[in-house]
């Protein structure tokens, strides 16, 4: 049986310094959803002078975009999107308070050294199990950026929402780790 | 041969209801080697995945849920027999009217957007249609849905005719491991190689129609394909990239003959989620 770490959204300092690359958790409590164009909004803001639609000190974000809800559902299929073309957004929002944020795969140098000054982790969601992640969010409502239709900024409310530590404050990546593990060649 | 007539309204219909199922339904052929899959992966967390993986296929297709939330962009390709007259509008206004409906009704994603102001479009539209002539009064449609974490990894180029065999296994290869964990692994690997540069493009793309399992008709090109599979699943980049033996479903290669001064080959990779249906009408 996989062992589960059970985490309360927003992170502190002390809960991140507990989570290694290759941990399993489970998180419950809000979290936000913003994806590309989200972000380049919030990086704009902050650039601006102008308050974020969201309190960033230890908040978690979800890089997602879902599909639309069915009636009696409270969001449509939300799996991670690729995390490398929010890099260029991720670190200054790690340096505001940035806790947490879920995606799947490999981060730029920049945001794993941001990860470790600022005491942040990178965790992985399973990319293509859209229909079984919807079934952790409780509720779901856009804050920001309605325009941006599946783009927009949203709060989730999730309960055991499955992912994996892969970039810890320590500076190990798990897609290193798991992958020379197991590779038998070399180009 | 006298010609038959098809009302595009019947596209329309016939795109619509492909776009829904193909987000909804996984293969058979996908689903029976990710379960395959399982069997075979070493890695805990592998294993880990495809289970989840497995889970999520079961829960879209029972309550008619996309399996992804990237519900793609809607990819056809038409093999439409040419004694063929098509009435009633249209045809490639038919098949984005289908996508228009299949999207909207089917609580699908919609994803394409204006390059520059990323403004969304609102209904998925256009759709990248492709067409060949072929003999006979029918028509064949295959509905892919494309999702852009995978496309994104995908990579044509032109190597020297010196390269040889060696030098697309290397650039097929690199790929699959430059790519790691972005396109969702476990991947099904498309390689076109042949002709001009787009006409590669299009190959790899075509290939990835082909049902997992199912080999080239031409031997050499079947070698191809087996060696590469072989070798990408020594890659260790494994599900979801997380590390194990179980990094590709299948490899399909589809081979024409090039210019004498080139070697173009390109690699379109499909995520786990290959939602594909085909209709003969």
């Amino acid at each position: 049986m996989t062992e589960y770490k059970r985490l309360t959204t927003p992170l502190t300092d002390e809960v991140v310094a507990d989570l290694h690359a290759g941990d399993n958790v489970l998180i419950s409590g809000i979290i936000y959803v913003g994806r590309d164009t989200a972000h380049k909004r919030m990086v704009e803001a902050i650039k601006k002078g102008e308050p974020l639609p969201f309190d960033i000190k230890g908040a978690v974000i979800y890089y997602a975009g879902p599909a639309p809800a069915k009636p009696g559902y409270p969001i449509g299929s939300i799996g991670p999107t690729t995390s490398y073309r929010m890099d260029p957004y991720a670190p200054i929002l790690i340096e505001l308070g940035l806790k947490g944020m879920i995606g799947k795969g490999s981060r730029s140098k920049e945001v794993r050294e941001a990860c470790v000054k600022y005491k942040a982790v990178y965790f992985a969601a399973t990319g293509g199990a859209g229909a079984l992640l919807a079934r952790r969010v409780k509720s779901a409502k856009i804050i920001a950026y309605e325009d941006l239709g599946p783009e927009a900024l949203r709060e989730l409310v999730v309960e055991d929402f499955p992912a994996v530590v892969v970039d810890d404050i320590y500076g190990n990546d798990l897609y290193e780790i798991g992958q020379s593990k197991y590779r038998e060649i070399e180009l | 041969m006298p010609v038959r007539e098809i009302d595009v309204s019947e596209i329309t219909k016939a795109i619509k209801e492909m776009s829904m199922e193909a987000n909804y339904y996984l293969p058979d052929d996908v689903i029976k080697k990710l379960e395959e899959g399982l069997k075979i992966e070493v890695s805990p967390a592998g294993k880990a995945v495809l289970q989840q993986i497995l889970e999520n296929d079961r829960i879209a297709a029972e309550e008619q849920l996309p399996a992804c939330q990237d519900t793609g962009l809607a990819v056809v390709f038409l093999e439409i027999g040419q004694d063929v007259h098509f009435v009633g509008g249209n045809l490639i206004d038919a098949i984005n009217e289908g996508v228009r409906q299949g999207y909207q009704e089917g609580y699908l994603r919609k994803s394409t957007c204006h390059p520059f102001t990323r403004k969304n479009i609102g209904d998925n539209t256009p759709a990248t249609v492709h067409i060949e002539i072929v003999p006979g009064d029918k028509v064949k449609i295959i509905f892919a849905a494309k999702g852009g974490g995978s496309e994104n990894m995908s990579r044509a180029t032109m190597l020297k005719p010196a390269d040889g065999w060696e030098g697309v296994r290397d650039f097929v290869v690199r790929r699959v491991i430059e790519a790691g964990p972005n396109p969702c692994p476990p991947i099904i690997v498309g390689v076109g190689v042949g002709g001009t540069i787009e006409r590669s493009a299009y190959l790899a793309k075509k290939a990835l129609m082909i049902p997992v399992g199912v080999r080239n008709p031409d031997p050499e090109v079947a070698r191809y394909e087996e060696e590469l599979l072989e070798l990408i699943n020594k890659t260790g980049v494994g599900p979801q990239g997380l590390g194990g033996k179980f990094t590709a479903l299948d490899v399909h290669m589809l081979m024409e003959p090039v210019h004498i001064a080139s070697l173009p080959v390109a690699v379109n990779i499909q995520c786990h989620m290959s939602r594909h249906k085909e209709r003969i009408i």
